[in-house]
């Protein structure tokens, strides 16, 4: 009797994530775009393997697929192996497997970002999206994965909106900006100057121009490096001995440098605030030792804030997120069974999605009601 | 009760400012900012409910309801919210529709509490004068600026104390920015300095004609009041007053304004052309 007699066909979701396994095994699992288009060419031609489609993020690579019968997830599984230059036994302790319903409310918390290693991040919405869109251009798509995956969409839409999963920012550079539109509202014409060229100070300007500072100054006490940073911010680059003299000009300070002792000094900061006294500044101290005299923050108009007070900040809103995760996952779990009870995978034919001629999986027509939207968008 | 009560109008105007604050609370207590639309439309509801029962009470006063305690504070919280209604929108701050409703229901709830503020009705206090009573009624509205500004003052000293401290979660995250509340105090200080002066000097117009009309004690209070205000509103253009220290002397000033309005009120009592009634049946 042939395999395909004996079909029980499941919908499944194979992967490994950061949850169980470590940085380095990771970075093996990671498929540069050339590698997983090999990957997909190759496990396409799998027979028995219905529909497929490839999430591979930094943090995570999850396939997922409807497959007649356990026998191909395990074929699924060894190839995947092959790809990653893993052994079988190096995989099994880090792998998840899930299957039907169980599989559904694995995608809808991914998407959702209840998987993420930083809780309720956004852009893992984005990432799933780009993943079934790029299984519809391989026609890799059908009845099953159509809709499981919208659904699971409109799911993840509905945790975000109606959980506070998403609410605070929770990385330093993210927390340093919302702290900017709390004393200052728009950032259109906020003056910002950047001190030091440190990664971290990088990573706050570069959040502060996406949230519509459109002035930026760098200064470093490599002037050259200054200059480089702000062309790149199309910004201008101001000599370090200068600061002083310019400090007033200024409504957001953000400080990375690695100077051995303060670079803005009490009294630079109470000359600066003088020549603006009605206007505040918040001066960001990202570095390590601190740029800023702790004193500065108790001058009337100047808001003082280091790297431990936003990451107490961080911690805080990370914290409240983690609260919500319970009523997310509820929320998960009954929309889960609801989209499980729709998937009738014993109407999809054998026949469907069986690789054709030249190995590819025949494209699957969707179910009558179905939203195209996503789809209809990427063709 | 009648629907020709005055006092009934005012009660279901002091009923939908206190929904607006509950409804505030609520979504505080939740984490969640309320919806503004609703915000509006509570207060707004209120407004009118409190424009009928001014207006009635106008209606038997014969003129602008400024003759007693309750009618001061009554016309004080109109005037505010008439202010959040015209420009609340305008202003983006999510808490001023919660604060001017916190505003109002206090000012309606106590005076409609206490019996005492509306015991003597005076009647035609302003003699038939139109000029003496858009004095009286622009001095009044610019108290009504100055309570409002009074709210913007404490929320931004809430706001810079939250920064100091670094607590920016929970209730504090529904606070505005503090640059647009220090923008929105000094935009309230120059309308409610400008509106007094006007009334000020409406009334100045009647006063050099017959000085015996003003009772010199009630004047100098007034006068104290809008320089005491000016010198404020000149100090902050000069830079020389910071935003926390003007936020502190607007609560002062609005708080010894208030006070103010007592011995205003009692001025009165010897003012030549006031009939008095202490009739308090239902009109």
């Amino acid at each position: 009797m042939s395999e395909r007699e004996h079909t029980d066909p499941s919908f499944f979701v194979l992967g490994a994530d950061h949850h169980t396994a470590p940085l380095e095994t990771r970075e093996k699992l990671a498929l540069s775009p050339d590698r997983l288009c090999g990957f997909q060419q190759q496990i396409e031609k799998l027979s028995g393997l219905r529909e497929l489609a490839v999430l591979n993020t930094c943090n995570r690579v999850e396939i997922y697929g409807v497959a007649d019968s356990p026998l191909v997830i395990d074929r699924l599984q060894e190839e995947f192996c092959t790809a990653c230059n893993l052994s079988l036994s190096q995989l099994e302790p880090i792998r998840h497997l899930a299957k039907d319903r169980e599989a559904v409310a694995h995608l809808m918390a991914v998407a959702s970002g209840l998987e993420s290693q930083m809780l309720g991040e956004n852009e893992i919405f984005g990432q799933v999206k780009s993943a079934y869109q790029a299984a519809q251009v391989r026609h890799t798509v059908g009845p099953v994965l159509n809709r499981i995956f919208q659904k699971a969409f409109q799911g993840a839409k509905h945790i975000r909106t109606h959980t506070a999963i998403t609410t605070g920012q929770i990385s330093v550079a993210n927390v340093a900006v919302d702290l900017a539109t709390t004393i200052f509202g728009d950032l259109k014409s906020a003056q910002v100057l950047l001190l030091g060229a440190g990664e971290i100070g990088e990573k706050t300007a570069v959040a502060l121009r996406s949230r519509g500072a459109e002035s930026l100054t760098v200064s470093s006490r490599t002037l050259t490096k200054a200059m480089e940073l702000a062309t790149r911010f199309g910004g201008a680059a101001l000599p370090f001995e200068t600061i002083p003299v310019h400090l007033h000009k200024f409504d957001i300070v953000v400080c990375s440098t690695s100077a051995p002792g303060a670079v803005i000094t009490l009294f630079t900061a109470t000359t600066a605030l003088r020549r603006r006294p009605v206007h505040p500044i918040l001066f960001i101290d990202l570095a390590m030792p601190r740029d800023i005299e702790p004193g500065v923050g108790k001058l009337e108009n100047a808001y003082l804030y280091n790297l431990d007070d936003l990451a107490r900040i961080a911690e805080g809103n990370r914290a409240a997120r983690q609260a919500e995760v319970a009523k997310a996952r509820l929320i998960v779990e009954e929309r889960a069974q609801t989209i499980w009870k729709l998937i009738d995978l014993s109407s999809v034919s054998p026949a469907h999605g069986r690789p054709d001629a030249s190995g590819r999986l025949t494209p699957q027509p969707p179910l009558p009601g179905l939203d195209r939207g996503a789809s209809s968008r990427s063709t | 009760m009648s629907f020709s009560n005055d006092r009934l109008w005012l009660w279901l105007g002091a009923a939908c400012y206190l929904a607006g604050f509950a409804l505030g609370t609520l979504a505080m207590a939740r984490r969640k900012p309320h919806s503004r639309a609703v915000m509006y439309f509570i207060v707004g509801a209120g407004y009118l409910f409190q424009t009928m029962g001014l207006y009635l009470r106008g209606a038997a006063v014969r003129g602008c309801p400024l003759g007693n305690q309750f009618e001061i504070l009554q016309f004080t919280g109109w005037s505010a919210t008439t202010l959040y209604l015209l420009v609340g929108a305008t202003f983006r701050l999510s808490l001023l529709g919660y604060a001017t409703s916190l505003l109002s229901a206090a000012l309606a709830i106590v005076s409609l509490s206490i019996p005492s503020l509306d015991a003597t009705r005076r009647v035609g206090i302003f003699g038939g004068n139109p000029w003496i009573e858009f004095h009286a009624a622009l001095a009044l509205f610019s108290y009504g600026v100055f309570a409002l500004l009074s709210l913007t003052s404490a929320l931004f000293l809430i706001r810079h104390s939250s920064l100091k401290n670094k607590r920016l979660s929970g209730a504090f995250a529904f606070l505005p920015p503090i640059v647009d509340l220090d923008h929105i105090c000094l935009r309230l200080l120059i309308t409610g300095v400008g509106l007094l002066a006007a009334s000020l000097a409406v009334g100045s117009v009647w006063w050099f004609r017959d000085t015996s009309i003003v009772n010199l004690s009630k004047l100098l209070i007034t006068a104290g009041i809008w320089l005491a205000y000016a010198i404020a509103l000149a100090l902050r253009l000069g830079s020389l007053l910071l935003p926390k220290r003007l936020a502190w002397v607007c609560i002062l000033l609005f708080a010894a304004a208030l006070v103010s309005l007592w011995p205003i009120d009692a001025s009165r009592n010897i003012g030549p052309k006031a009939q008095s009634t202490a009739d308090h049946s239902p009109i």
